[in-house]
């Protein structure tokens, strides 16, 4: 790894300050990502600033409409805890499927957020639960946050600090992994809300996570293998774009299933 | 930078862009703990940070400040810890490079599920890789380490 300078901070404001006054610095939350991406020298920074020990990172709130996570929550946390299982148990069992059991006590959901992998598993919980990107300076809706392949809304300096999921009727999440991976190589997000408002995320299919809307339609009515159809389709050496496609409208039959065998 | 490393607190000076496996092996001599594919997948570099299991190729040193980490040589008192002992008897183990990751990871799995199924094994121990496939055997080891812990108990 090149060398840099490493910043342990407390408050989200130091963090910003130190982020400020030093050129080429990146934050750092589990380095999950970050760390191996140094290590193959694709991101060299100068200076790196700890987010996780700020303690405004580590909340978890559950009200009438929302269930609110720090952004430096770890996957095995979110994973484990009654009160997110209650609240979204499709969000729960989610980061039960990140990665393994030593990359979900480091990754948190905030590093995965900022960092929008196509193949993330959070992107497709956020955008299925009208989740609101809490960051230091605004309110991000999931619909606008995530911009494309590895891009999202986020402007330089810019820190997550919560994200706010609004509470579903019912969620459930399926994923096929890669096998050597652990990623998605399709992962399909369901959540019905009241009204028969009913919103479907995929991931790993394209270049950055979707709503996929003849699915949501599919949903209420009887059709259960909606139409896939993208230009942006990922095709490579773990499965060509028709296989990709295949595999999400299966999981969405089989996420939908779960949902409504459910009631 | 301050660490406690098998209960024993060390003043170490490291550099920032140093991993935690790197204090352990290089610095600490402490060589139980493997260097394997040094990309957070086999799971070899496990150790525990404040008693989880992490991957410590993947962990700046500075990032483990203040913490207390337990590695392989750490788990031994004047006899072998169960999980180490299950491992020999059960043969849970062929060339051994993967085994004090396997080990660590063991432990942790048996804190969280004492009594844990054929799938509680297989999810604990995703994230270790044993490249001589040595996998039937390393789960009738966590099995009997866990009997183990639980008779030691009684």
């Amino acid at each position: 790894m090149n060398t840099f300078q490493f910043h342990s901070t407390k408050t989200i404001q130091l963090a910003k300050d130190t982020f400020t006054t030093n050129e080429n610095a990146k934050f750092l939350s589990g380095g999950m990502t970050l760390l191996p991406s140094m290590k193959h020298g694709l991101i060299q920074p100068n200076h790196l600033i700890d987010l996780s020990k700020i303690p405004e990172l580590q909340v978890l709130e559950e009200s009438n409409e929302f269930l609110t996570i720090g952004a430096a929550t770890k996957h095995d946390t979110v994973a484990s805890l009654p009160l997110v299982q209650s609240a979204i148990s499709g969000l729960a069992y989610l980061a039960s499927q990140i990665g393994d059991p030593q990359v979900r006590m480091r990754g948190t959901i905030g590093g995965s957020l900022a960092n929008n992998d196509p193949a993330a598993d959070y992107p497709a919980a956020a955008l299925a639960l009208k989740a609101q990107i809490v960051t230091d300076r605004r309110v991000i809706a999931a619909d606008e946050f995530f911009t494309g392949f590895y891009s999202t809304a986020l402007e330089e300096g810019e820190v997550i600090t919560q994200i706010k999921f609004s509470k579903p009727i019912k969620s459930a999440y399926i994923k096929f992994k890669q096998a050597a991976s652990g990623y998605a190589l399709a992962g399909v997000f369901i959540a019905l809300y009241a009204n028969q408002e009913v919103r479907v995320a995929v991931t790993g299919v394209a270049s950055g996570v979707f709503r996929w809307e003849e699915a949501e339609r599919a949903f209420l009515g009887s059709e259960m293998k909606p139409d896939l159809q993208r230009d942006d389709v990922i095709s490579d050496l773990h499965a060509p774009s028709a296989y990709r496609i295949n595999i999400a409208q299966v999981l969405f039959k089989k996420a939908a299933q779960q949902i409504k065998n459910n009631s | 930078m301050q660490l406690t490393i098998n209960g024993q607190i060390k003043d170490l000076a490291v550099q920032d862009n140093m991993l935690l496996i790197e204090v352990i092996r290089d610095q600490l001599q402490l060589t139980g703990t493997h260097n394997g594919c040094d990309t957070t997948q086999c799971g070899c570099c496990t150790v525990l940070m404040d008693q989880v299991a992490v991957k410590s190729c993947t962990i700046l040193a500075r990032q483990a400040e203040g913490s207390s980490i337990q590695t392989i040589e750490g788990l031994a008192g004047s006899q072998l810890h169960p999980v180490q002992e299950a491992f020999s008897q059960e043969h849970g183990l062929q060339c051994g490079y993967c085994t004090p990751g396997m080990i660590m990871s063991t432990v942790y799995l048996l804190q969280r599920y004492p009594n844990p199924t054929d799938d509680q094994i297989k999810e604990g121990l995703a994230g270790n890789i044993c490249r001589c496939t040595g996998y039937v055997n390393i789960i009738k080891a966590v099995k009997s380490a866990a009997k183990k812990i639980q008779e030691a108990k009684v």
